[in-house]
């Protein structure tokens, strides 16, 4: 098992929360991991990314080499785009299609989905509407997990554990919201599967 | 959950290590890719427990010759900084090699190849060359933990400093790490030791002399050193991967099958046995640094070696960090099929979050400017530096920490009118200070403008060693006149007042000081989820 996974977002979004479920449900798992994450000037409010990469054998490389990434992850349309060179051939692009908007020249988000597509065949996430019904926009990041979760090669029960084990601390109500996004987006993700 | 493996980023391990090898202090001034460090010990509750000190020094100069002291006492200390904060620290750093240590000495200094947060890449084994000391560059996080450990036994059985040299990406991922016993803290052991410490000719002549003496020493145990190891292979090509240099190499051999014969060096000076062998063996010989060509550039001489390959003969480029892509062409892999990145996808630099003061303090200086023929504006380093994109374009200068307020000066003397400079209350704590008092010697007419955020938050808010009524207190005691040190609020509701206040302090012909205080609304933000959290 390896798997090599690119989080990609803006700086503020929260990418690294995704981080820190799938590391420490590979952690749980016993599997290795390599992690790198921006820090710095970058994230106010720039493009941010994370390379993630776990395996049953040893790592070497922090970062992804190009055409070798199983799942790009995207909690923002545009951001999705700007790593398709890291993306494997039977790779998979999971993205929000909530934009941030912070710069000038966005293009229309119909644009970005129409430059997916054509590069690839992407599973489209309403992250922010399935976070509100799950009960917090907040939540939308752990909604893209759930929806890449059948990506990750980690089971979601797994990954609910890490989800447990991080927002513990901010009592069970937060915990409950983020548990319900991250299966709001596990669900679509399955129906997704069993309809293409 | 398997509990005896942490999670951490390269630059907590370090701080892991160092707590485990028994420090009793930190000395540090953030910089990206290092400040994590001593944030993950100022977190630490075993570093607590024991007492490591660990608050933030005012500059890298400061917390270096904090750290001396504290290994002149016999104890075990870590000094921490990024790359450039190294020139900053450099006349300390290079006189304590002569002085040598008493107590272990490491200074953990991580170099940002490619640019990320950084003004430069200067390569910090430049450094360690330059010093005459061990430096040591481990390629993972498991490593870096370990080789502190190594570190401190090593500074303290050749009484010397040592480096431990690490770069973003190793700083900034993170891995499980294994920890060790911890080692107990030194007792206070300080020794009279003139002929070391005293640097007057007569000492450290002798004293040179002995660390020169020392060099071969150094060799033969960078020859038995844990980082530095042969990798079987086979074939014409060799390779001397550095640092990690040495994970693309693996990663790069892995995925294309290639077989060649690996050299990994994670001590310095390198281990020359090694080397020989491995150049014997080989035809043609690959080096990878991540950084300056440091040791391709010494290894090839000055009249070449056509078997050496690397940054300087375009086999890998000359600039930037490394990558497996790059590493697997030079050695000579096919490169992947990709999809490329679609036109539409445009660059999303960083920017001034909304609502922060200093949006606010740019928006006045812009409407003063304006009025102005000349409009330069000399500013620093930090979260006002982006100032300089749109939609400000504020400020045209920013070269090294403090020299907002000296290349002020010297632009005032020249004949410039008005002289105005930006600088952040922790840059002018780290060195502007000494550049206003300058100034003030010298009557030159330049108007400093302090952005005064109460906290260093370019690099996530830590503390600042002068702001608030502080900053007043600094300005006044370096004899800026009262009438023309003013504060103002950066905020839209107070823009006329503030206009008016720079208006007035661009046209005094002498120094002037206005300070644009309000508080950073991030650290803001975090004081009330810290406090609401507490209240619960
Ligand atoms: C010699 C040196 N040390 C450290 C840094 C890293 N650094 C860049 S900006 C900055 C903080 C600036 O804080 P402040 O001046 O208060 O401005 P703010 O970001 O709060 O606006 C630091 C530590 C550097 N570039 N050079």
């Amino acid at each position: 098992m390896e798997k090599n996974i690119i989080l990609a977002g803006v700086g503020g979004q929260g990418i690294l929360s995704i981080a820190a479920v799938i590391d420490w449900a590979a952690l749980d798992a016993g599997l290795v991991i390599r992690q790198a994450e921006v820090h710095g000037m970058s994230q106010r409010g720039g493009a941010v990314q994370s390379h993630l990469r776990i395996s049953d054998r040893e790592l070497f490389a922090d970062l992804i080499a190009h055409g070798t990434a199983d799942l790009i992850l995207s909690v923002e349309p545009l951001e999705s785009l700007r790593y398709l060179p890291w993306l494997a051939p039977e790779g998979h692009v999971v993205t929000s299609t909530d934009p941030f908007v912070n710069v000038q020249g966005y293009p229309p988000v119909e644009r970005i989905i129409k430059a997916l597509r054509s590069a690839v065949n992407p599973l489209l996430v309403p992250a922010e509407q399935l976070a509100r019904e799950a009960g917090s926009v907040r939540a939308s990041n752990m909604v893209m997990l759930g929806a890449a979760a059948p990506f990750t090669g980690i089971e979601p029960e797994r990954l609910e554990a890490g989800i447990q084990a991080l927002f513990g601390a901010k009592g069970a109500q937060i915990v409950d919201i983020n548990i319900r996004a991250f299966r709001k987006g596990l669900t679509l993700s399955n129906a997704n599967q069993t309809t293409s | 959950m398997n509990s005896s493996r942490l999670l951490l980023l390269g630059a907590e391990a370090v701080a892991q290590g160092a707590i485990d090898a028994g420090i009793s202090g930190v000395y540090a001034y953030p910089g990206t890719p290092s400040t994590e460090i001593t944030e993950y010990i100022q977190r630490s509750a075993l570093a607590r427990e024991s007492g490591v000190r660990s608050s933030w020094s005012a500059n890298e100069k400061t917390a270096y010759e904090a750290a001396l002291g504290m290994a002149y006492a016999g104890k075990r200390s870590l000094v921490c900084m990024k790359h450039v904060g190294l020139n900053v620290a450099a006349d300390a750093f290079i006189n304590s090699a002569i002085t040598g240590v008493n107590g272990g000495l490491v200074l953990a200094v991580a170099d940002d190849p490619s640019m990320h947060s950084s003004q430069n890449e200067q390569d910090s084994r430049v450094y360690g060359r330059f010093a005459m000391v061990p430096v040591l560059e481990p390629s993972s996080q498991q490593e870096l933990y370990d080789a502190m450990f190594h570190a401190f036994e090593l500074s303290e059985s050749v009484k010397l400093p040592v480096i431990v040299r690490m770069t973003t990406r190793l700083s900034h991922s993170r891995a499980g790490v294994g920890r060790r016993d911890s080692v107990a803290q030194n007792p206070l052991h300080a020794e009279y030791a003139p002929e070391r410490f005293v640097l007057m000719p007569h000492n450290a002549r002798v004293q040179y002399r002995h660390l020169l003496e020392l060099q071969p020493k150094l060799e033969t145990l960078s020859e038995s050193s844990f980082l530095n190891r042969a990798v079987e292979g086979s074939g014409p090509l060799g390779v001397i991967a550095f640092g990690i240099g040495f994970n693309y190499v693996m990663e790069a051999r892995r995925m294309h099958g290639i077989e060649c014969r690996v050299l990994k060096v994670g001590q310095y000076p390198p281990p020359r046995r090694q080397i020989d062998e491995l150049f014997a063996a080989c035809d043609e010989v690959l080096v990878v640094e991540e950084g300056y060509p440091v040791y391709e550039e010494l290894f090839r001489g000055y009249f070449g070696s056509p078997k050496i390959r690397g940054r300087m003969d375009g086999a890998l480029p000359r600039d930037g960090e490394m990558t497996t892509d790059l590493v697997a062409s030079a050695l000579g892999a096919t490169p992947a099929e990709t999809t490329a990145v679609p036109e539409i996808v445009i660059n999303r630099p960083p920017e001034l979050c909304r609502g922060c003061g200093h949006r606010d303090m740019f928006e006045a200086i812009n409407t003063v400017m304006r009025e102005q023929a000349e409009h330069h504006v000399f500013s620093d380093i930090g979260c006002y530096t982006l100032g300089a994109l749109s939609p400000f374009s504020a400020i045209h200068t920013c070269v090294d920490m403090g020299a907002a307020i000296t290349m002020a000066k010297g632009a005032a003397d020249a004949g410039l009118r008005p002289a105005v400079c930006v600088i952040g209350d922790s840059t002018f704590a780290h060195s502007g200070m000494t550049g206003l008092l300058d100034a003030v010697n010298d009557r030159s007419p330049i108007t400093v403008i302090i952005a005064d955020n109460d906290t260093t938050a370019m690099t996530g808010g830590q503390c600042s060693s002068a702001s608030g009524s502080k900053l007043e207190r600094i300005c006044r005691g370096l004899g800026v006149e009262e009438a023309h040190l003013r504060s103002i609020t950066p905020l839209k509701q107070h823009l006329d007042e503030n206009i008016a206040v720079l208006r007035e302090e661009f046209a005094y012909d002498g120094v002037s000081v206005v300070i644009a205080r309000r508080e950073c609304i991030e650290t803001a933000a975090r004081k009330k989820r810290r406090s609401a959290a507490k209240g619960e």
